[in-house]
């Protein structure tokens, strides 16, 4: 049964809007040149294809629903351990005549992809790849004494039958998910370099050498070359998370590379959705004050200098802390944690767009003054066009680059600000998982001798990929719409 | 001038009454004082007589607005809004909600914030200057574009690893200086030095790859090609005036943030266990004490009203084509 949470809705609506400004800009020389060269620069394209794998592990996360509880026959009494939550529910709905019953666990599509890395837990740290615990515990022999050491992993590494083949093991693992991996990529490649060739109509030969030759006005060869390292790798880490865990366990026993994973929909989201919020209010008000001026102006701008004046971390962890008393005292108005949490990711959108539309208004309000004393919006004007035709038709597609730029530009550093928020406590709930979060709980362990690193690290790599992508992005979009803004900025 | 100073503290009254006000809203109404009671004695099931008696307590228990059992004008003093946001502009914070002293607790507190803040800044500035200098000199070359590629991805790290990295490496590791704590007078120096070579190399990225465009700006105008027609040599075209011109928008952006630099920095306080504004904010966050975020809320917002004015009138100091209206 879909569950469809506020932020999932969102997401949708953001792709939707997405999907109607590629068709608005396909249509529109003024816009479609600017992304026809991003499309030909090689680090817009490398970047575009990394982000595009973010992005599509973020759309699997969104896709929630209420697992369906499978009613339990006679006889099938061995149920296995992970749903033991379950089984109750299941018991009953065995007795009761057959209905579909769904579980109130909220799952996403990528939980039941990653259903073997979500279910693998240990009792408490693992080191990547170890096949024993991270701290010693007594472990009792089969003679009966107790003796105080590493007892061996339940999953990681438990298919091993000499743990001393691991490193072995590691190795016929890699090779078989690189090779894996290889040949999703050539199948892939080899449909676009059909394609290429379909285009250009010669044969495929030709298509595949002028790909390679880099005589293609896209940078295809880099394109490939990206993919296949990102398919690559992957690939390998599918195969190697099979059987153990590859960037280790946390203190409960999680999987860190499954936390990492459903990390990425709460930092796309928080990049995303904050601007997809901020939007509407920024574009209006700017364009209001800079078509209008007068009184409007000066109520839209003193409206955005006293917001911008109220330093953004105190007035997000003011909304925060506000947030957390109705919380505590509404707690029966939410159905679930994850709903609970859900509202608060959704709330933290919010309110950091209200922290930074007010630049974006600034741009706006500037853009729009000079456009209004352009010749064909005096002309319109002196028309009798209304208002609102003037600046839907005239002033509106003239600064849409500006929004553009915007939107891509604030991506990275939103993201980064979830991490920071979350070490102050006023980020996403402390249920969620984040990055933030990650790098917030792997602090405190980093006393122990030897040190805890491996969350830190994942929530590093994860974060850091995806923000250098969205920089270099940034930076391909800016040149692309704004030549003259790329050299100020 | 002065006539112009003045009008804009003028300017700024307005805009710190929208502060109060919106702050008032946050705190007051979209959550009443006895949200906050129940919230701060942590149960649910709180009874009355102690929510009364917290309210009592810390002095929320007055109406919001308006006292109709007051007299005269104690009718609009004897409220929340006048007690609790209105004194602020006098820089009357109150007490905290564990009984401290505001007022007396951000006097002590910025100086360590400011011990910080003040030596990233200008050790900052000299490194990212001197640092895109030297790109922009070398532009055009394999030092410049890997230059660029360092930049963006120092940019692309967290705040949060250069600050872990930072105490594991010269603090654990090599047991160079304390990881954490501070002390008064010179001894501090020792506990300083780890927060502001963090605090430099995190700005190397964002200030460098600014700075650098600013240069590259000033490079391409005209009087750095008469200059070089002179025959002037690329270093004194560089110093004597690509630098100088290039250095109006960098002091101008300098003065902006100069005031606020009293606020500390959060992260990197609490971190090293600076007691500063920063970590004061922080902890105060993290106790849910309302009423010193809010101050620091409305001290923030003075500093950076104040900072917007400085940038005004620097500009006009520096670039005397700038006429202030």
């Amino acid at each position: 049964m879909p569950v469809i949470l506020t932020t999932d809705a969102l997401i949708f609506l953001l792709i939707a809007v997405a999907l109607g400004y590629g068709v608005y800009a396909s249509q529109h020389e003024h816009l479609r040149a600017p992304w026809r060269s991003v499309a030909r620069s090689r680090v817009g394209v490398a970047a575009l294809v990394v982000i595009g794998f973010y992005v599509l592990i973020g759309l699997l996360d969104s896709m929630h629903f209420h697992p369906r509880i499978e009613p339990v026959r006679a006889g099938e009494s061995a149920v296995p351990a992970q749903t033991d939550a379950l089984r109750a529910d299941a018991g009953d709905a065995a007795a009761a005549p057959v209905e579909a019953r769904y579980s109130t666990q909220v799952l996403s599509v990528l939980d039941v992809i990653l259903t073997g890395l979500r279910e693998r837990q240990e009792k408490t740290f693992s080191a990547p790849f170890a096949t024993h615990l991270f701290v010693k515990e007594p472990i009792e022999q089969p003679d009966g004494t107790i003796v105080r050491g590493y007892p061996p992993l339940e999953h990681g590494g438990a298919h091993l039958k000499d743990p001393s083949r691991r490193g072995f093991d590691i190795a016929v693992r890699t090779v078989l998910g690189a090779i894996k991996g290889l040949l999703v990529w050539m199948a892939l490649t080899a449909g676009l370099v059909w394609l290429v060739a379909h285009a250009r109509s010669e044969d495929f030969n030709d298509g595949a050498s002028a790909i390679w030759q880099r005589r293609t006005d896209v940078p295809w060869r880099v394109m490939l070359i990206t993919l296949a390292a990102m398919l690559v790798l992957s690939f390998v880490a599918a195969e190697l998370a099979a059987g153990y865990h590859i960037l280790g366990t946390d203190k409960v026993g999680e999987d860190v590379f499954y936390q990492s994973l459903k990390s990425i929909r709460t930092g796309l989201v928080i990049g995303t959705l904050t601007t997809l919020v901020m939007l509407p209010a920024a574009v209006i008000l700017g364009i209001m004050a800079g078509y209008f001026r007068g009184i409007t102006d000066d109520i839209i701008q003193y409206l955005y200098t006293t917001l911008n004046s109220i330093p953004g971390v105190l007035l997000i962890a003011a909304a925060i802390l506000m947030l957390q008393v109705y919380m505590t005292n509404n707690a029966d108005q939410f159905a679930s944690l994850v709903e609970r949490a859900d509202l608060r990711l959704l709330f933290l959108c919010i309110i950091l767009g209200v922290t930074s539309w007010t630049g974006l208004c600034r741009l706006l309000r500037g853009e729009s003054l000079k456009l209004r004393e352009q010749d064909y919006v005096q002309a319109a004007s002196a028309l009798g066009v209304r208002h609102a035709t003037i600046i839907s038709r005239h002033i509106l597609p003239n600064v849409l680059h500006i929004v553009m730029i915007t939107v891509v530009l604030d991506f990275s550093g939103l993201v980064l600000a979830e991490a920071v928020l979350s070490y102050v406590n006023i980020g996403v709930d402390p249920t969620m998982n984040s990055w933030g979060n990650m790098i917030n709980s792997a602090r405190l362990e980093l006393a122990r001798e030897p040190i805890v690193w491996w969350s830190l690290a994942a929530a590093f790599v994860f974060m850091f990929t995806l923000v250098l992508a969205a920089n270099l992005f940034a930076d391909v979009v800016r040149d692309a719409f704004d030549p003259r803004l790329a050299r100020v900025k | 001038m002065s006539a112009y100073i003045i009008r804009r503290l003028l300017y700024a009254i307005p805009i710190l009454i929208g502060v109060n006000l919106i702050t008032f809203v946050l705190f007051f109404v979209v959550n009443s004082p006895d949200d906050m009671a129940r919230m701060q004695l942590g149960d649910k099931r709180v009874t009355e007589e102690a929510v009364q008696a917290w309210k009592a307590d810390h002095g929320y228990d007055r109406p919001l607005l308006f006292n109709s059992q007051a007299q005269g004008l104690a009718a609009l003093t004897d409220t929340i809004f006048f007690q609790k946001s209105v004194k602020l502009f006098a820089f009357n914070f109150g007490t905290s909600d564990s009984g401290r002293d505001i007022g007396y607790d951000i006097r002590q507190r910025m100086w360590p914030s400011l011990a910080i803040a003040l030596p990233v800044l200008l050790v900052g500035l000299a490194i990212n200057i001197s640092y895109a200098l030297m790109i922009v000199f070398f532009r055009a070359t394999y030092i410049d574009v890997g230059s660029v590629v360092l930049l963006v991805a120092m940019m692309s790290i967290s705040g949060l690893f250069y600050i872990i990295s930072g105490q594991f490496l010269i603090g654990k590791l090599f047991h160079l200086v304390p990881i954490s704590g501070y002390d008064t007078g010179l001894e501090a120096a020792k506990f300083l030095i780890l927060p502001v070579i963090v605090g430099v190399v995190g700005g190397i990225g964002t200030g460098t790859r600014l700075y650098r465009t600013f240069f590259l700006e000033e490079i391409n105008r005209d009087y750095v090609r008469t200059a070089r027609a002179k025959g002037l040599r690329e270093r004194v075209v560089l110093f004597r005036h690509v630098l100088k011109n290039a250095l109006i928008p960098i002091l101008t952006g300098v003065v902006a943030v100069l005031p606020l630099l009293f606020m500390g920095a959060l992260i990197t306080e609490s971190f090293f266990g600076i007691p500063g504004l920063g970590s004061y904010t922080i902890d105060a966050i993290n106790r849910q004490d309302f009423a010193i975020v809010r101050a620091m809320v409305f001290l923030g917002s003075v500093l950076y009203i104040l900072g917007l004015i400085l940038t005004d009138i620097s500009y006009t100091m520096v670039d005397p084509r700038v006429r202030l209206a």
